[in-house]
């Protein structure tokens, strides 16, 4: 199986189990998981939009994604970015958490 | 006597069709429209029989889509996420026009002769201008950047802010189609949002980039923007904001304006004379809406995540909170009934809108809605920079 093809199936069961950039997938409780796809969809949707295809901030689809490195990624979700709107997550977020949604994100580049 | 036989013959031989056309009739007064955002479709809504009358589909992703109605209440122009611009028919329950003017949008505005409908873009930034009955476009205004806060002002003329570069502009169509374009640069970092107060005089921009507000008086001559509240974040580190607040609903009370705070939980009061700071209400969380009762007696404030499954209510005089309400997760948005006996607030994650009394907080009724998010009455129609 490719690693696109593992990652949307993993995607599916709410658990990555591959390996994406050189590190260890999050193992995230299928129930945990579906609230983080809610919070993408809804909360991150209200500035990159419903479809993550970007608003007041960027697409953040799988394709828009592509040449960024997972640990940068990682990194912005939980720390923002300074002199946007970016937020800091990591009051609401774990290291975990934060891996699934690159994985999540980089599995939605096809929609 | 001659009168009285008429009238019988009416009566009884002539069928009456004024009679049979008020049994179908229904007046648009009391109609209103529920977005709902993830299946991109309207609920319409009888604010008065507090119920669902029909459902609009097709309408595109509506996640942040925003509505303005036609000055005779029957139409509801519905401005999409993805730039979808849809005329809809609340009599017919039908979209009667369509147009994807953009790939990324985030509001609009009627002219105050209901003869052009306007759009803030994202992708490609600037405002488009159609004709209200066909939209067909009339205007193209291309900016290089993002637009927010469009709202309409007195003379078919809009106003609006740009998001990445930091101006406002005035697009006048008093004399036609051509319009007359007025730019004030340098307001301020990254304008999120604006309102244009009710008499059309002063439009206010909240600013993400800094801690403060720009005013402009449009009753100037030569409008130029000025800086208020400035410094309101007292130098200290911004709270995480995990949604962008919004200006719309703003409305004098008590002689104040109530805002809500950037990076703060907190809903800021403004002196709607001085506009200097007229104190501070501490919050539950990062203010979303502070909506002010039509009365301007009570501001109803709702939150950014992870707080936005609450509600509070504060009073104007003491500006202290004086209910709290915890309707569930994602309370987007709360619409007052036009005299504010009522408040209709979507519940999101709950799948409903839920119906209060302003003064007893007593639930009054629920109706189904699929992710329902902006909730937008007609009475809108006839009030300026709605």
């Amino acid at each position: 199986m490719s690693d696109l093809a593992s990652l949307v199936v993993a995607g599916v069961l709410g658990v990555i189990g591959v390996v994406a950039d050189g590190e260890a997938g999050a193992e995230i409780a299928p129930q945990r998981a579906q609230a983080l796809e809610h919070m993408v969809r809804q909360d991150c949707g209200s500035c990159h939009g419903l479809s993550l295809s970007g608003g007041l901030g960027p697409d953040i689809r799988g394709r828009a994604i592509e040449g960024l490195e997972t640990r940068a990624l990682v990194e912005v979700i939980l720390d923002g970015r300074p002199g946007t709107a970016m937020p800091a997550w990591r009051p609401l977020l774990t290291e975990e958490e934060a891996l699934w949604i690159v994985d999540y994100l980089r599995a939605a580049g096809s929609e | 006597m001659i009168r009285v036989a008429a009238l019988a013959g009416l009566l009884l031989n002539v069928p009456a069709p004024g009679v049979a056309v008020a049994e179908t009739m229904r007046a648009t007064g009391g109609l209103g429209v529920v977005v709902e955002r993830a299946s991109g479709s309207l609920v319409i809504v009888d604010r008065i029989a507090r119920e669902a009358i029909g459902r609009v589909e097709g309408l595109g992703d509506l996640s942040h889509a925003s509505v303005k109605f036609s000055p005779d209440e029957r139409y509801a122009y519905v401005f999409g996420r993805d730039g979808g611009l849809t005329k809809v028919d609340l009599l017919e329950e039908a979209v009667v026009a369509r147009e994807m003017q953009s790939g990324n949008a985030i509001g609009g505005a009627i002219s105050d002769d209901g003869s052009l409908v306007a759009v803030a873009n994202y992708e490609p930034g600037g405002v488009r201008v159609f004709d209200a009955d066909t939209l067909e476009m009339r205007a193209d205004i291309p900016t290089a950047a993002k637009v927010v806060g469009l709202v309409d002002m007195p003379g078919n003329r809009f106003v609006f802010s740009l998001w990445d570069a930091g101006e406002i502009w005035i697009a006048d169509f008093s004399g036609g189609a051509e319009p007359q374009i007025t730019v004030l640069a340098d307001v301020g970092a990254n304008p999120y949002d604006a309102l244009i107060t009710e008499d059309g005089r002063y439009y206010i921009a909240g600013l993400f980039g800094e801690d403060g507000l720009v005013l402009v008086d449009l009753w100037e001559e030569e409008p130029r923007a000025r800086r208020i509240l400035d410094g309101y974040g007292r130098g200290e580190e911004p709270l995480p904001v995990y949604k962008m607040p919004h200006l719309e609903g703003w409305a004098e009370a008590g002689g104040r304006f109530a805002l809500p705070a950037v990076g703060r939980h907190e809903v800021l009061w403004l002196d709607s004379q001085s506009f200097e700071e007229a104190g501070r209400t501490k919050t539950h969380g990062q203010p979303v809406f502070a909506v002010a009762r039509p009365d301007g007696r009570q501001v109803w404030v709702n939150f950014a995540p992870p707080g936005n499954d609450t509600i509070e209510v504060v009073d104007t005089v003491s500006g202290e909170v004086i209910e709290t309400l915890v309707p569930g997760p994602g309370v987007l948005h709360m619409e007052f009934a036009p005299r504010g006996r009522e408040v209709w607030m979507s519940v999101r994650d709950e799948n409903r809108v839920e119906i209060y009394d302003t003064r007893s907080f007593e639930k009054l009724g629920e109706i189904a809605a699929e992710s329902p998010s902006g909730i937008f009455f007609t009475a809108r129609a006839h009030r300026m920079g709605l």
